[in-house]
């Protein structure tokens, strides 16, 4: 109850102050398990995409977050547990018994969609699009029936600049491409660079 | 609201209702199925009926409704404006000054009446601030580029969309208490101009009076719009402080103001690569689409009222 009035009020709030507009451009909104991959450039990233799905695919859908910032108990770990529902991962584990996806690939096994961001980390830089790290073509390869969804969140890094508090109220689009598999036999570095460019073509052009 | 803002609104109120049944006729004719340009057409037309409802609401409230009414006007302007201006992460307090400080101290300044601040706070003072901040981030990255373009911004959204509700700050002797009308007189010439140029092109047009900069635009369609539309104005001289040929004379200055500042902005869009600039507004595209003449427009407008009738 509290966590689906907290879900609530966030949506809301960041519809609101963002604009935000979804494009499906390569796919309609359709309740069939999907990964969605997008650019990463601020903190509120997964809750824009999260919050511009239509309701009943937002229910099966969960971000993936890095436990390291939002396991911190508190207002953040239950935003993180309990209002999205979010899959966990550990990015700085070094042990090697099991991999720091395997939170991942269960929740795929389940059924679950998830919001993926593949590049690990916030790109800070100029850069529009830092090179992925290999957990994308990871997952892809452990269940190659799950469409893998592009999705450019543009204007974003405007609106919530790294340690800045107070948000400013420019207008964001989330642009969904065509969805992608990885091909029988695709190598990793031809699958990232192929999953990278999918992506970096809903980018709008600057002029 | 008195008995000739109640006849003004009657009136378009008929009108809309007139091309309400004329699109839905249109609709008919052409049978089931998309017709891009009778739906476009529908959905503006639509889409007039919740604007001039909002503006109603606004009148209904008086002075303080029109400056929260062009307060928020203002706001999605300059929204949709630094939404298609590229800026870097440096140019934040820049942004945050003029969203959190200039858009509200310029409507405040305009409800409290002291027009000698309010005439200059954008162009002098804001527009020595913006670069100061920029200047703190220390990025030198098409630096003059950048704050040029969001003062720019601030003058179009804010400064001069603000000369609207600012007429309510003119004291003309004779017309006291009656400046929402002539607020009302503006509006509805300069819209009805963009109108009319829209229906005369549609109509008549041949010849392409800007085709780079604005391809849908005719001669044909502008001699005509810009023509009826002063000629409405002319006739509504009873609700202004003006005589006939003073009220068709500014109805042309407003519609020329119009017409060019239609022109400006579509120039911005095409060099930003977009057909609109924003989505807001139903068949018309963003809140700018439907400014961008009154931006124009208004601050000229304000002026020459200022000058010889206040």
């Amino acid at each position: 109850m509290l966590a689906d009035l907290t879900a609530f009020s966030i949506t809301s709030a960041a519809r609101l102050i963002t604009g935000a507009r979804a494009l499906w451009l390569g796919c309609t909104p359709q309740p069939v398990q999907r990964l969605y991959y997008a650019n990463h450039s601020s903190h509120g990233d997964f809750v824009l995409l999260w919050a511009s799905l239509p309701d009943a695919l937002r229910k099966r859908t969960r971000p993936v977050a890095g436990a390291d910032y939002w396991c911190k108990p508190g207002l953040r770990e239950f935003i993180i547990r309990k209002v999205f529902n979010a899959v966990l991962i550990d990015r700085q584990r070094s042990d090697t018994l099991d991999s720091p996806l395997q939170p991942v690939l269960d929740a795929l096994a389940q059924g679950d969609s998830l919001i993926f961001f593949p590049e690990g980390t916030r790109n800070l830089g100029d850069e529009p699009l830092l090179p992925f790290k290999s957990g994308l073509f990871h997952l892809a390869a452990a269940h190659p029936q799950i469409e893998l969804v592009p999705v450019w969140i543009a204007n974003l890094n405007r609106v919530m600049p790294k340690g800045r508090a107070l948000p400013l109220p420019l207008l964001c689009t989330l642009s969904f491409g065509e969805p992608l598999h990885r091909l029988p036999g695709e190598s990793k570095p031809d699958f990232l660079e192929r999953a990278r460019l999918a992506l970096l073509t809903l980018a709008p052009k600057e002029a | 609201m008195d008995d000739n803002t109640l006849s003004l609104f009657a009136g378009i109120g008929a009108l809309l209702l007139l091309a309400s049944v004329i699109g839905r006729l249109l609709k008919w004719r052409a049978g089931a199925g998309p017709h891009p340009v009778i739906d476009n057409l529908n959905a503006r037309i639509n889409a007039w009926w919740v604007m001039v409802l909002v503006i109603g609401i606004a009148f209904v409230f008086g002075k303080y409704g029109v400056i929260v009414l062009f307060y928020g006007v203002s706001f999605y302007a300059l929204r949709e404006f630094m939404t298609l201006t590229p800026t870097r992460r440096s140019d934040y307090p820049a942004l945050a000054a003029a969203f959190y400080i200039a858009l509200p101290v310029q409507y405040v300044l305009i409800a409290s009446d002291w027009y000698g601040l309010f005439s200059i706070f954008i162009p002098v003072y804001v527009f020595l601030l913006l670069p100061i901040l920029a200047s703190l981030g220390g990025d030198t990255t098409r630096f003059l580029e950048r704050t040029s373009k969001v003062q720019w911004g601030l003058m179009i959204a804010v400064y001069c969309v603000s000369t609207v509700p600012a007429l309510m700050t003119l004291d003309i002797p004779g017309y006291e208490g009656r400046n929402l009308l002539l607020i009302a007189w503006l509006i509805l010439v300069v819209q009805l101009s963009d109108v009319l140029q829209y229906v005369c092109g549609k109509l008549l047009g041949k010849r392409k009076v800007a085709p780079n900069l604005s391809p849908s635009k005719t001669l044909e369609g502008l001699l005509g719009g810009v023509a009826l539309a002063t000629l409405v104005g002319a006739l509504l001289c009873w609700i202004t402080p003006f005589s006939f040929w003073q009220a068709a004379l500014l109805a042309l200055v407003v519609n020329a103001m119009g017409f060019f500042g239609g022109l400006v902005m579509s120039a911005i869009k095409r060099d930003r690569g977009v057909k609109d600039w924003g989505h807001m507004i139903e068949g018309h595209g963003g809140m700018l689409d439907r400014m961008d003449s009154v931006c124009f427009a208004a601050p000229v407008f304000f002026h020459f009222v200022r000058y010889w009738w206040a």
